[in-house]
């Protein structure tokens, strides 16, 4: 492999970054923007932050946004969990397949009509939408990313780890909780964070779910912006983005200071 | 007293019909769906024995270990232990410990806490934990990797920390699955002798199951050779190699030649065989053979005499060309091809630094035997 920098590959470089990151740069420097019109610059300023941070509309709504995605995330991953271990484990139950079709569906199905049935749903029980609609119809989507992210992780598990665990003195439950979660737990965690992501940037479901008193960030941003984006949106877009990149750069210095320890541990003695 | 091949130690507690068995299967039967694993088995090992199953992929021998750990249950019949019925015991009610093949080591925790995990789970008090724990990285030589991660290890450390950690709750019968099966030649010969003295040490029952018949020939006091769900032939390394009772043992241990004949007369235990490569055998017979009858007498390579001269004898002699010549330092093999086609193998040892006039390829020779060195088969 010849490492060298030809004018091809600088060019399909900065075009790709540039596709991906312009529009979020843009976002992120009129968010600082002094003027009211989103796109005309007129100086530094962190107005739109203080004004954010006062808009109480704004501020309910990412409130609920967290709370809602904190309780699905976890729900979810729970059960996306259990449903993984199912599916994994246990291979030669009566509707195996038509289970595991039904746990993968509502990835491809179309967010329109997932949305659409739920509110049927709770409409038919006569349930009262708000915070526990959306939470309900957050845990039934991501419930299944999760339950791919650990069953994939689950598939290569060594299932001689827990049989160990049972000769060493473990009951079954024992073995698990002492071995096989701590071992799937990086997958549980990485599930977690997707259904906690899917959860707070879904528009159309919590659409579709939600009732007064429960409006999402999401859907709050939106409704806001067809009465024409305001610097503020900026702000509120841009402290999300910045949480997300922290996440995303302390998930990966752990990952990689953790390999970095075993490399060292290794070369200490080659034995 | 005549013994079939070196023996190890005087230990002999299945030649005592007083002895009680330690471990009994008795008619035990595993069916998997339509696959029949063990068939109708039974079988006894005794007190401090160390007792090989060896026998190829899929002979049912990991069944056997793996219903005595308690992960499979017997489809009929039963296991004893010390004289108690295992039926229905779940694997951590069982006074047994197992090494598994993939030593299953726990990658989260730390070679220390591996090694303790069972102790912990005992409800043994802390510090006789850390004492057990020290005791048994010092029986493993792994001192300074106490603090360790599993991945961090080697092979052949990996094992020492399975077998620490199986041996670590002091189980009165310890079941090795292919203990050696992941090292390389050097490492796995040495770890051979660790692993008998650590059972003599011990003073621990082991039951391994290998496929590496020189492994079962090194450590075992016995072993028991296994094909499609059945033993076939339980006994000393000796016995096994000296005294196949079937061509299937004969040919699975070690190197054997075959020839195929008709039994002409029987006389006292010594048979004469007319073979279909133009020449008598005059030998040793199983029990039960009979004259008449169609049989196999199987002869090791060492034990075949290759000479120039046409030896003083009409019987157990034949006359090949030199086809092919080994030499592996300590041995020299021949591959002898006889007139009717049929290639012998015969192994002659070295003894001596230089040798004079040496046989070479395509020389004609005689190979010839004594009565009592080949065994002759009916099966």
């Amino acid at each position: 492999m010849s490492g060298r920098w030809t004018w091809f590959n600088v060019t399909s470089v900065v075009l790709g970054f540039a596709f991906l990151y312009i529009p979020i740069i843009l976002l992120v420097i009129y968010s600082f923007n002094e003027s009211r019109l989103v796109t005309v610059w007129a100086g530094f300023s962190t107005r739109w932050y203080v004004e954010m941070f006062n808009n109480q509309g704004l501020m309910d709504a990412a409130w609920v946004t967290i709370r809602v995605a904190l309780v699905s995330a976890t729900v979810a991953t729970v059960l996306g969990t259990l449903a993984a271990l199912a599916l994994v484990r246990y291979t030669r139950f009566a509707g195996r397949t038509l289970f595991t079709g039904m746990v993968y569906a509502p990835l491809v199905m179309p967010e329109v009509i997932t949305g659409l049935s739920l509110l049927l749903l709770f409409v038919s029980i006569n349930m009262d939408r708000g915070f526990w609609t959306v939470t309900l119809a957050h845990i039934t989507f991501s419930l299944c990313f999760v339950a791919v992210v650990v069953q994939s992780r689950l598939v290569s598990f060594d299932m001689s780890l827990e049989e160990a665990a049972q000769d060493l003195g473990c009951t079954p439950f024992e073995a698990f909780w002492k071995v096989t979660l701590p071992v799937i737990f990086p997958a549980v965690i990485s599930g977690w964070m997707l259904a906690f992501t899917l959860s707070l940037d879904d528009l159309v479901i919590a659409s579709f779910t939600s009732g007064p008193g429960a409006t999402t960030l999401p859907m709050k941003i939106y409704s806001q912006v067809r009465l024409g984006v305001t610097p503020e949106i900026n702000a509120v877009c841009t402290i999300l983005i910045g949480l997300v990149a922290i996440g995303v750069i302390t998930a990966t210095m752990v990952t990689k200071q953790r390999a970095v320890a075993d490399a060292r541990a290794r070369q200490a003695d080659p034995a | 007293m005549k013994s079939l091949g070196n023996v190890r130690r005087s230990f002999t507690p299945w030649a005592d019909g007083a002895a009680r068995p330690y471990i009994a299967f008795e008619n035990v039967t595993k069916r998997f769906g339509d696959f029949t694993a063990v068939d109708d088995l039974t079988m006894h090992v005794y007190e401090r024995e160390f007792f090989s199953l060896l026998g190829p992929s899929g002979c049912g021998k990991t069944t056997l270990l793996r219903m005595l750990a308690g992960f499979e249950e017997p489809t009929s019949g039963d296991i004893l232990l010390d004289g108690q019925s295992l039926k229905g015991v779940p694997p951590h009610q069982r006074p047994v410990n197992m090494m598994f093949q993939s030593y299953a080591l726990f990658p989260h925790l730390t070679v220390a806490d591996n090694i303790a995990f069972g102790l912990k789970q005992e409800g043994m008090e802390r510090g006789a934990v850390a004492e057990r724990v020290d005791q048994m990285l010092k029986l493993v030589k792994l001192e300074q990797f106490a603090r360790r991660k599993p991945h961090q290890l080697s092979g052949g450390q990996r094992q020492r920390v399975a077998l620490a950690r199986s041996v670590a709750k002091r189980p009165k019968l310890l079941l090795l699955d292919e203990p050696l099966g992941a090292l390389d030649k050097k490492l796995r010969e040495e770890t051979q002798f660790e692993l008998m003295d650590l059972q003599e040490q011990l003073g621990l029952t082991f039951m391994i199951v290998t496929h590496d018949q020189e492994e079962a020939m090194t450590m075992s006091d016995r072993i028991a050779v296994m094909d499609a769900g059945i033993v076939v032939q339980t006994g000393t390394p000796g016995e096994i190699y000296e005294a196949p009772n079937t061509r299937y043992v004969a040919d699975f241990i070690g190197n054997v030649n075959m020839f195929e004949g008709r039994v002409t007369a029987i006389d006292d235990g010594l048979a004469e065989m007319e073979t279909g490569d133009g020449f008598g055998i005059r030998a040793v017979a199983q029990p039960g053979v009979s004259a008449g009858q169609h049989a196999w007498f199987a002869i090791r390579p060492e034990k075949v005499d290759v000479t120039r001269r046409k030896p003083d004898q009409d019987q157990n002699a034949v006359e090949g060309e030199v086809w092919d010549i080994a030499y592996l330092g300590g041995l020299t093999v021949f591959n002898v091809r006889l007139d009717s086609g049929t290639i012998v193998k015969a192994t002659v040892l070295n003894s001596e630094r230089a040798v004079e006039d040496p046989i070479g390829y395509e020389e004609r020779v005689w190979l010839s035997f004594d009565p009592d060195c080949g065994i002759l088969l009916e099966r």
